[in-house]
């Protein structure tokens, strides 16, 4: 079953390829998933039929409950026929139903292969996760086939409107079955039926479910897409709108019926909506003058029919529905392929316009005519077998729903057999008489516009046998089974009992003598009968009735309102403004967690005000440094501020005995000043005053509150002392990681993933620096020109720089950079086992570089090239030796420890932690580098001369 | 728990915040600075009470400042470093091609906030098939002629 499934996939994706190219020949090319199934599901009746379940299964995510658990029931094996089967027909009636020049063939013929494959999955899945995603799959088929005429306005409103129904009757599916599942335990269909859950929540689940159903099969008062779906070219509305997809919901209903039956909801939602939609859709189907609309009324009808009887839940009546599923497919299949063929000979499908195709297309009528007796349920079809069958059964089951059932049953028999004559006599005699309104205007054939003339009869051209031959297939199909019945009554039988274990006993007969259900069944024909005798009085009933909003209008306007709150409140909340989407955010935040933390709020155990006097004035020192980038309006002064902010965090590094972080901090520090010297020299001096708004309040109280919710976060967690996990990390540190440093282990080893991903960060943001100035963006110049003038409050261009330097500095700083340059190696090496490492050294080096710059503006010490180099090779290396640690078995990042002897120095203990932090070193080095390049304005001159220093 | 230090981080974190609902680019960027110093503090006053420097040799383990805090905080701060370059890059190309560094509001959203109505989606969507007839085919069958179904009334 797998390898089938996969089959669907691998044509599909050669058919969506190849497409273009082979025109209309691509069906045929199409023809072996759908033939696959047929063939599969051909040698494994026999099995089936005797009581096995073939199953297959694939681990999909087992962390959801969500794999392939396929398993053939007879059932499915029934279903896998009509896909298949259909299946193969459609897709010959495809190959000649189309034209060469037809764009998206391919596409077509792909997705229509999707489909089958996801129609499968859907009657295989044993999961109901995957029969869920299946289900939803068909859906989007379902979508892109209906909107395939992709230029067309009605195509592509109509496959929305159908997308949007389904969807979301699919959302209220997949919600629906995660609440039976978890209730049940399991995602088992076969579990959840042997053993049914019960509950409040199985009950919500249920109705979930059933919506999801009848949205599926076009159940009133979801039925509007289904008459909108018949805007697909015809194959799509024979395989998917009448045979299969709309078939899923009733597979649904009809599986988990000997489950739920009982549950509260059930069959007051089945039977009600169920008998609703009968009477509507043959209603409907009796008053429509489109053929392929008639067609598809028609089937929203027999859906009904299908889901009241599975929804019923007695042995015969399952029994007869699984019948009338068969004997719909396969009527109504061949009836939509009718309508194709007329609407190919005389281009409308309109009744009133086509008159004479019988005498031109003698074989379509015959074709038609015999599809159309099985739909009508007239004697030796299989309509009429499977609906005695209904009938009997529904005349046995004692209940008031059945009574229901039965009763709307007739009815509908009867407006059926009215509508498929009108449906026959209107496609290819003269048609019946035209209503009253149109009276006027056909007496005046002068007036008549061209839409409504009847077509010239003589100009009807033949179909290709790959037309006819499908169609004319399915319809002696329905004949042979219903003079033979006993040819398919195995397998309904089977599928039945798969249903219903007892309902096996019953059996499907051509005759089965002269008793209660043929009285009904000949009554309504009868009524039948008679509703087309009065034509004309039963159409002037009708356009009386016509008043009132359909479904489609009633769609719509629902669709508009939902727009127009979505739009007022996307209005309301989008204003555009970064600072109130931020505030907005932190509010919620502090909101959320604040009230959260506010019980837990105490000082914890073991507190001080502060541990030393470094500490507190640190601290002070940070507050005080803060407020100043906050009230200082002038750009330099704040940036400094910051700047003392960034040096008293590393005096309080320092009182924490934390020698790494200080010395990485005071060098960050040092970096970020220069660099937002770099670019602030281009901005205007001070900040524009801002003008008072109510904004001012909003950030005031934002920012307090956060400030507050910190605080209560950093006392609800506090916790006395070092905490206990990290004295195992302390442990571990020197034999595993070989280092005396912990704080340089846990980077470069422990946790060296981290360090790895930060590095990339670095790496990536550095790029993207260079990006946005080193590299001229194309149109640069064109809008250096047509920037507005801020030359009053702009700073001289960057040439400042080298206005300013010395001969002293110069020598100073020649004679500084070697040393500089050789202690960051020192601290690269030393840096496992005491302060340093690889982002210390890197940062020193770089500082190293600064000192360069400054003495020497305008002499980049590297070429902009190197600087990639060096942060990619840097990552690059990091990334090798990390990736080393596979080497053996062994996992990412498990470093090893070598020791060489080597001549002079004795014994040296070489760790993986090493070239880790050699490859740290050169992306920091590389880093500082770029900034002095891409922020210190060194644009590279031949690109853009009039920002170069 | 070192209470100025929580204090401070407070503090780091109000006075980032206020900078982060400014409109300049140059001010948020100081404000996510701040609140890069405020989350490094953080982690710190969770490591609780000083310790003496992680070494493993010499000293017991249990009276170590905390090595795991230091080393995301070290993380942190680099992190922090990377962000700050590359905003300041941004907000350097802002000033090259506006010769500002003022964050606008968004244009797509105003835009969104000044429509009310649904009137352009009316004409828009608009379902045929279902109160109409399709009259001519609506079909893309050989020759199956017009496109929709309002050409033909």
């Amino acid at each position: 079953m797998p390898a089938l499934l996969a089959l669907h996939l691998a044509v599909a994706g050669v058919v969506g390829l190849a497409g273009s190219r082979l025109g209309r020949r691509v069906f045929w090319l199409a023809l072996p998933a759908p033939l696959a199934t047929t063939i599969w599901a051909a040698t494994q009746t026999s099995r089936v039929l005797d009581g096995a379940t073939p199953t297959a299964s694939l681990t999909w995510v087992p962390a959801l409950g969500l794999d392939l658990d396929l398993r053939l029931t007879a059932l499915g094996l029934l279903m896998s026929w009509l896909i298949g089967g259909v299946g193969v027909l459609v897709l010959v009636y495809a190959s000649g139903y189309f034209t060469d020049d037809q764009p998206g063939l391919g596409r077509f013929a792909a997705t229509l292969v999707v489909f089958a494959g996801a129609m499968c999955g859907i009657v295989w899945s044993d999961n109901l996760l995957g029969l869920f995603v299946c289900w939803e799959l068909t859906s989007v088929c379902s979508y892109l086939l209906i909107g395939f005429d992709d230029r067309s306005d009605t195509a592509r409103n109509s496959a929305l409107q159908a997308l949007l129904i389904t969807g979301s009757g699919g959302l209220a599916l997949l919600a629906g079955i995660v609440l039976i599942a978890t209730e049940a335990g399991t995602t088992s269909l076969s579990a959840i039926v042997a053993d049914t859950p019960s509950g409040s929540a199985v009950t919500a689940g249920v109705v979930l479910v059933l919506a999801g159903a009848v949205t599926k099969s076009a159940l009133v008062p979801f039925h509007g897409w289904l008459p909108g779906a018949m805007a697909a070219p015809t194959p799509v509305s024979a395989y998917l709108h009448s045979a299969t997809m709309v078939k899923a919901g009733v597979y649904l209903v009809a599986v988990l019926s000997p489950a739920f039956a009982d549950v509260g909801p059930w069959r007051p939602l089945t039977v009600g909506l169920g008998t609703a939609t009968m009477v509507w859709g043959a209603y409907q189907s009796l008053r429509r003058t489109d053929l392929k609309l008639i067609m598809a009324y028609g089937t929203i009808a027999a859906l009904g029919l299908l889901i009241a009887l599975f929804g019923l839940g007695g042995t015969k009546t399952t029994f007869a529905a699984v019948g009338v599923l068969v004997a719909h497919a396969v009527y109504k299949a061949s009836l939509f392929m009718v309508v194709g063929i007329v609407d190919h000979a005389a281009h409308t499908r309109d009744i009133h316009r086509l008159t004479g195709v019988g005498r031109a297309l003698p074989a379509t009528a015959v074709t038609a005519a015999l599809a159309a007796l099985s739909m009508a349920a007239v004697p030796a079809t299989l309509g009429f077998v499977t609906k005695e069958a209904a009938l009997e059964g529904l005349l046995g089951a004692h209940r008031t729903e059945a009574t229901v059932v039965l009763v709307t049953l007739v009815a509908f028999s009867a407006l059926t057999a009215a509508a498929v004559w009108r449906f026959w006599q209107g496609a290819f005699t003269a048609g019946p008489p035209a209503p009253p309104s149109r009276v006027g205007t056909s007496a005046d054939p002068s007036a008549s516009t061209p839409a409504e003339a009847p077509i010239d009869p003589t100009r009807l051209h033949r179909p290709s046998p790959t037309l006819l031959v499908p169609a004319a297939l399915l319809a002696v199909v329905g004949v042979v089974l219903g003079v033979v019945p006993g040819l398919i009554d195995p397998l309904v039988r089977a599928a039945a009992r798969t249903l219903d274990g007892d309902a096996g006993a019953h059996h499907l007969h051509a005759f089965a003598g002269f008793n209660l259900a043929l009285a009904l069944s000949v009554s309504a024909l009868a009524a039948g009968a008679v509703l087309v005798a009065a034509a004309g009085p039963v159409a002037r009933l009708q356009q009386r009735l016509q008043a009132g909003s359909s479904a489609g209008e009633v769609f719509r306007s629902l669709l508009a309102a939902l727009l127009r709150t979505a739009n007022r409140v996307a209005g309301t909340v989008q204003s555009g403004s970064l600072p109130v989407y931020l505030a907005t955010i932190l509010l919620t935040l502090a909101a959320v967690t604040g009230g959260v933390l506010a019980p837990a709020v105490r000082l914890p155990e073991g507190w001080v005000w502060a541990e030393s006097p470094l500490q507190a004035l640190g601290a002070a020192a940070v507050v005080a440094g803060a407020a100043g980038v906050v009230l200082i309006k002038r750009r330099f002064a704040a940036t400094l501020a910051l700047g003392a902010v960034g040096y008293s965090m590393a005096a309080l590094f320092v009182a924490y005995d934390a020698p790494d972080l200080a010395l990485t901090q005071f060098l960050v520090e040092t970096v970020v000043v220069v660099a937002f010297v770099l670019v602030l020299r281009n901005l205007p001096e001070e900040f524009r005053s801002v003008p008072w708004q109510g904004r001012q309040v909003l950030r005031l109280i934002t920012s307090g509150t956060v400030g507050l919710v910190v605080l209560a976060f950093l006392l609800a967690t506090g916790g006395p002392g070092p905490a206990a996990p990290t004295d195992e990390l302390v442990t571990v540190a020197a034999p595993q990681g070989g280092g005396k440093n912990v704080v340089n282990v846990i980077l470069t080893d422990i946790r060296a993933l981290d360090t790895l991903g930060e590095l990339t960060v670095v790496a990536t943001a550095v790029l993207g620096m260079l990006a946005l100035t080193v590299l001229a963006l194309p149109g640069d110049a064109a809008r250096q020109e047509a920037r507005p003038q801020h030359g009053a409050r702009r700073r001289p261009p960057p040439s400042r720089l080298a206005a300013d330097s010395s001969a002293v500095l110069d020598v100073a700083v020649r004679a500084t950079v070697p040393l500089v340059l050789t202690f960051s190696l020192f601290l690269l090496f030393s840096g496992h086992n005491a302060p340093g490492g690889g982002f210390i050294g890197g940062l020193v080096a770089g500082a190293g570089l600064v000192l360069r710059t400054v003495a020497r503006p305008g002499q980049p010490p590297f070429g902009w090239e190197r600087v990639h180099l060096l942060v990619g090779g840097g990552l690059a290396l990091a990334a090798v030796v990390a990736a080393t640690g596979w080497h053996g078995g062994r996992q990412l990042l498990d470093q090893r420890v070598a020791t060489w002897e080597v001549p002079l120095f004795g014994a040296v203990k070489v760790t993986g932690a090493l070239p880790f932090d050699m490859g740290v070193y050169a992306v920091v080095l590389g880093s500082v580098a770029a900034i002095l390049q891409g922020l210190g304005g060194s644009r590279r001159p031949d690109r853009d001369p009039g920002v170069a220093t | 728990m070192i209470l100025v230090l929580a204090l401070a981080t407070a503090a780091l974190f109000s006075a980032g915040t206020y900078l982060l609902l400014q409109r300049r680019l140059t001010r948020i960027l100081l404000g996510l600075a701040l609140l890069g110093h405020g989350s490094v503090l953080a982690l710190l006053v969770a490591g609780g009470r000083t310790g003496e420097p992680a070494f493993s040799d010499g000293s017991t383990p249990a009276r170590f400042s905390d090595p795991l805090v230091q080393a995301l905080a070290l993380t942190a701060i680099v992190i922090t470093f990377a962000v700050t370059v590359f905003l300041l890059a941004l907000a350097n190309r802002s000033w090259e091609l506006t010769g500002d560094d003022e964050v606008e509001d968004d244009a797509e959203d105003r835009r969104v906030a000044a429509r009310t109505g649904v009137e352009t989606l009316g004409e828009h969507f608009e379902i045929a098939p279902d109160e109409r007839e399709f009259g001519h085919s609506t079909d893309t069958g050989p020759g199956g002629g017009t496109r929709a179904s309002r050409e033909v009334r």
